[in-house]
């Protein structure tokens, strides 16, 4: 213990006195962003079109920023890494979109909303965000339908709702399961209109690498052209970031490929606070691995474990296939370790209890990190045909993957890395601490606290672009006045240079081992020692181990090709750059975070019952990190003043 | 535990645009069959940066069948020989030890190759910018509800905005048409009251977007249906050819 305390950075963690100010409007709760908004600065129509932006990302958040911006006036420059936004990836939820509008008369309302998104998030978001992400919910379907997205309806036209996680109320909509396709196809219709009118420039294939502040403010990028490999600047006044979230770091997510901290990391560096990094959210349904080859996790709904029981077997040395286990010497963990809840423990609970199981050795399959989430006994019970009819096209899309039938044999499910709570720090207004940029989506840190709620990140991206930026940057651009800039600039000039130094500086390194062994190996070590359940020894070890890792990188990279043309090694090595540091910062701010709260477990801090046991006395902040070059990041505190809502021990039982 | 295969490679290699590319020679020995296809792909590439040669370069991203980034041509098959299944959701053990496996890019004049398996689709998003959309600006939409459409309305609308934009119907046509893609965002919004209103105007322009973008004329092969991954159907295709000729007839 002692030498561990000594190698630690406990000494090393420079907590700056000045508290970070989130500006939040003054006023009540319910009438904050109404007021907020009439008392706003406007630009004038024709003054408009005079202000370039700079949206990067075309998820959710960012699709529907541009798409907005330009329909305001602006001229708007948008970039993606993929050869068409479309393909950003938040078309890959599924589940669905929360909006309070009630519609099913059971109760719901924006308090409720607010209510429910406070308290999932277990206090560790600011409550005059969530009350304004619960306020704009409802305008979030109505330009959805009006934009032709096909949401699910009911016989007599109306559109119907599901009920998701946390919630009491059935306010999740839906089409079919893929919802985020649909959303992101209306934002992303919306944005080739205004391409069309040549009111957004569009610039698919090109990474943004750096971001350039000239006199304090955010005034430009630099990005690589993926095709070509060209460096390119463009200038604005104000970069409005959408790049999705960092739940790649772990390597095995059920993230997208592509999807990378980069853009957020480059502007962490150039001086943009990091929030709360360790708030990484664990789906407990997820496809396994099915052996060292996997390349990235499969979600597998939810809803699946209203039917589905989940077991290992008793023994860790029983190898037999599942139908020839009888039902003595099966460990039906969940049903017996929470008899209350049994099988539908909510998703930090049930993650961490089938980790548990695996770790003891009970898990299946050659990876041991498998359970089994069996139809069996529900099949018996309701028949083939009303399972099939819940649960059809999941069970299709498990078969497509494993080649196996859950009408048949179980399910072998294990949890994954789903979603980034934390992200760059921003004020009311998702504007960062370096003015001019501007943070939208999964990107940034503001709503869901320490946990996300199912079907809240759509939700929030579409808010954050449709709703919340249109105003927020028309006030910042009138109460700016800016100098015009050029790409000459000396600014510029240095980061161009940066950015190409270091990519051949990746190239050159000659090693032997290659982007996705040290990608692995990274993930395993964020897996094992900053994932599910943490520990001060876990973390310190994770501190020692990612600079290593770190060091192998930059030494024995072995990465072929060069700069100028499409690289994909080139690409993953830049990007698995940024993840190595970005893992450490993690494994920091979870170390400094001595309390338990949503999805950061830190096992010495739980209730009797293995809930997550808060701090409030200490740890109602929001953590913002400042990156010191060569040195450690300094930690810097928003308070959390909770006015309008009492803190209290989450309880779903 | 789990079976393997060996393969033989056949991969079209080609640097960029402008060069001329060639077929290139790989074996891979003791393939898991659990595996899917991309991650067969990601293990030749390990070996071939191992031996000090390039890897080849191929797209993908959610690797959930969502997101079409993915898609080249196994066999003479857009997608692969498994139906109604992106590549990179298929699995390995669709396919025989000793097998050999032609791969190559999706080929169509509109669709620019990148490099290797990579081509460049951004011409789908000129024929959305051409009309693929309603007309309403952020804040005017109504009240969502004050939109009735009907159950069997909606899923019919919904069966073709299920596309998922891969591209495969060009590939897998012989004249390179971009009927089955167009036609399908031209259904989605044609069934809905919302996209009804600009009907006209819209199929039209898409229609004259896919002829200057270099897609060639439908005549009805049927291979597009055959290939799509998203089984988007070629009824998309009547529907936009009745729509078309309404427009004119006015
Ligand atoms: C499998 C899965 C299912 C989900 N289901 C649900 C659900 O049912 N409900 C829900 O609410 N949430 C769900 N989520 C979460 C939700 O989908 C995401 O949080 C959300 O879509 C993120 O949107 P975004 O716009 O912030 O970012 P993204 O959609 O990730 O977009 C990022 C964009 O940034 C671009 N980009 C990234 N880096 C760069 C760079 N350096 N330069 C230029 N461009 C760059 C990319 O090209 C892309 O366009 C799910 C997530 C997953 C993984
Ligand atoms: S119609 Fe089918 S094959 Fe063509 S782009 Fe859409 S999903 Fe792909
Ligand atoms: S990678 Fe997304 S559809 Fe294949």
């Amino acid at each position: 213990m002692s030498i561990l305390k000594a190698a630690l950075p406990e000494k090393d963690i420079v907590t700056h006195v000045t508290k970070l100010d989130g500006k939040t409007p003054g006023g009540d709760l319910h009438d904050k962003w109404s007021k907020y908004k009439s008392e706003m600065k406007l630009v004038n129509p024709a003054n408009k079109r005079k202000y370039n932006i700079l949206v990067v990302g075309t998820g959710l958040a960012g699709g529907s920023a541009s798409a907005t911006l330009a329909e305001l006036g602006y001229n708007v420059k948008t970039f993606c890494i993929q050869d068409t936004p479309r393909r950003a990836h938040s078309i890959a939820a599924q589940g669905g979109i929360n909006a309070a509008k009630n519609y099913q008369n059971d109760g719901d309302s924006v308090q409720r909303l607010f209510m429910d998104t406070i308290k999932g998030g277990d206090y560790r978001a600011r409550e005059a965000n969530v009350y304004r992400l619960a306020e704009v919910s409802t305008n979030i379907i109505d330009q959805c339908v009006a934009q032709g997205v096909p949401f699910a309806r009911d016989y007599g036209g109306l559109l119907t709702n599901r009920s998701f996680g946390g919630a009491q109320v059935s306010r999740t909509f839906y089409a079919r399961g893929q919802t985020g396709q649909q959303l992101l196809l209306g934002a992303y219709s919306s944005m080739m209109r205004q391409v069309a009118k040549k009111q957004i420039e569009l610039y698919t294939n090109k990474e943004m690498l750096d971001l350039i502040i000239i006199d304090g403010k955010a005034r430009g990028i630099v990005v690589r052209d993926l095709k070509t490999g060209k460096i390119e600047t463009h200038t604005g006044e104000a970069v409005v970031l959408c790049s999705g979230g960092y739940g790649n770091v772990f390597f095995l997510s059920t993230n997208g490929k592509n999807s990378n901290a980069t853009a957020a990391w480059r502007c962490h560096k150039k001086g943009a606070f990091m929030a709360n990094p360790c708030f990484t959210q664990i789906h407990p349904t997820c496809i396994p691995a099915s052996g060292e080859y996997q390349s990235k996790l499969t979600l597998m709904s939810e809803s699946l474990r209203n039917d589905g029981r989940v077991w290992v077997p008793k023994s860790e040395d029983d190898k037999r296939p599942s139908d020839e286990i009888p039902d003595s010497d099966r460990d039906y963990f969940l049903e017996r370790m929470y008899p209350a809840y049994g099988n539908l423990v909510p998703r930090d609970v049930g993650s961490r209890a089938i980790k548990r199981v695996c770790d003891e050795g009970r898990g299946l399959g050659a990876t041991g990190r498998a359970v089994y989430l069996d139809f069996a006994s529900a099949i018996d019970r309701l028949g083939k045909k009303n399972i099939s009819d819940k649960y059809g096209n999941l069970f299709d899309m498990y078969e497509t993957i494993t080649g196996e039938s859950p009408y048949n044999m179980p399910m072998r499910i294990y949890p994954a890395i789903h979603y980034t709570m934390g992200g760059l720090w921003v004020d009311y207004d998702c504007m960062s601490n370096i003015p001019g940029l501007f943070v939208l989506g999964e990107a940034n840190f503001s709503d869901h606290g320490a946990n996300r709620l199912g079907a809240s990140a759509l939700m929030q991206g579409l808010a954050d672009g449709y709703f919340v930026i249109p105003y927020t940057i028309g006030n910042y651009l009138a109460n700016n006045s800016m100098d015009a800039v050029s790409d000459t600039a000396e600014e510029f000039k240095e980061s161009v240079d940066e950015v190409k130094k270091k990519n051949d500086s990746l190239l050159k390194i000659n090693g032997s081992s290659t982007v996705l062994e040290l990608h692995r190996e990274l993930g395993a070590v964020m897996w094992d020692l900053v994932g599910m359940a943490r520990t001060k020894e876990s973390l310190a070890d994770a501190l020692e181990k990612i600079p290593q890792i770190k060091d192998k990188f930059w030494n024995d990279l072995n990465l072929m090709g060069g700069g100028d043309n499409l690289n994909k090694s080139l690409e993953n090595a830049a990007r698995l750059a940024d993840f190595l540091e970005l893992g450490e910062l993690m494994a920091m701010d979870a170390y400094d975070r001595e309390e338990s709260c949503g999805a950061h477990f830190r096992e010495e801090y739980q209730t009797s019952e293995g809930e997550p046991l808060r701090n409030d006395e200490k740890f109602a902040y929001v953590s913002a990190w400042e990156y010191v070059p060569n040195s450690t990041s300094i930690l810097h505190k928003e308070d959390l003043d909770y006015e309008f809502v009492e803190m209290t021990q989450r309880n779903y039982k | 535990m789990s079976k393997s295969i060996n393969l033989k490679l056949q991969v079209w290699r080609q640097e960029n645009e402008e060069t001329s590319g060639d077929f290139h020679y790989y074996s891979m020995n003791e393939v898991p069959v659990d595996i899917s296809f991309l991650e067969m792909l990601d293990i030749l590439n390990e070996n071939l940066t191992k031996e000090g040669v390039e890897p080849v370069s191929f797209d993908s991203d959610c690797r959930e069948g969502i997101c079409g980034t993915c898609g080249f041509v196994i066999n003479g098959i857009a997608h692969g020989p498994q139906a109604k299944t992106t590549v990179c959701q298929l699995h390995m053990r669709h396919f025989n030890d000793g097998d050999t496996l032609v791969i190559e890019p999706f080929r169509a004049t509109p669709f620019k190759i990148v490099r290797d398996l990579v081509v460049d689709r951004g011409s789908f998003d000129k024929i959305i910018q051409a009309g693929g959309y309603v007309s309403i600006n952020t804040g005017n939409g109504p009240d969502a509800n004050s939109i009735l459409i009907g159950k069997d309305d909606a899923e019919e609308a919904f069966d073709s905005a299920a596309c998922i934009g891969c591209g495969a119907c060009v590939a897998s046509c012989p004249n390179a048409s971009a009927a089955l893609f167009t036609s399908a965002k031209i259904s989605h919004l044609l069934q809905l009251p919302q996209g009804k209103v600009e009907e006209r105007a819209r199929v039209k322009s898409m229609v004259d977007k896919m002829d200057e973008e270099g897609f060639g004329a439908c005549s009805n092969h049927g291979e597009c249906e055959a290939v799509c991954p998203k089984g988007i159907s070629i009824k998309n295709i009547a529907n936009m050819r009745r729509s078309l000729i309404k427009s004119i007839v006015k």
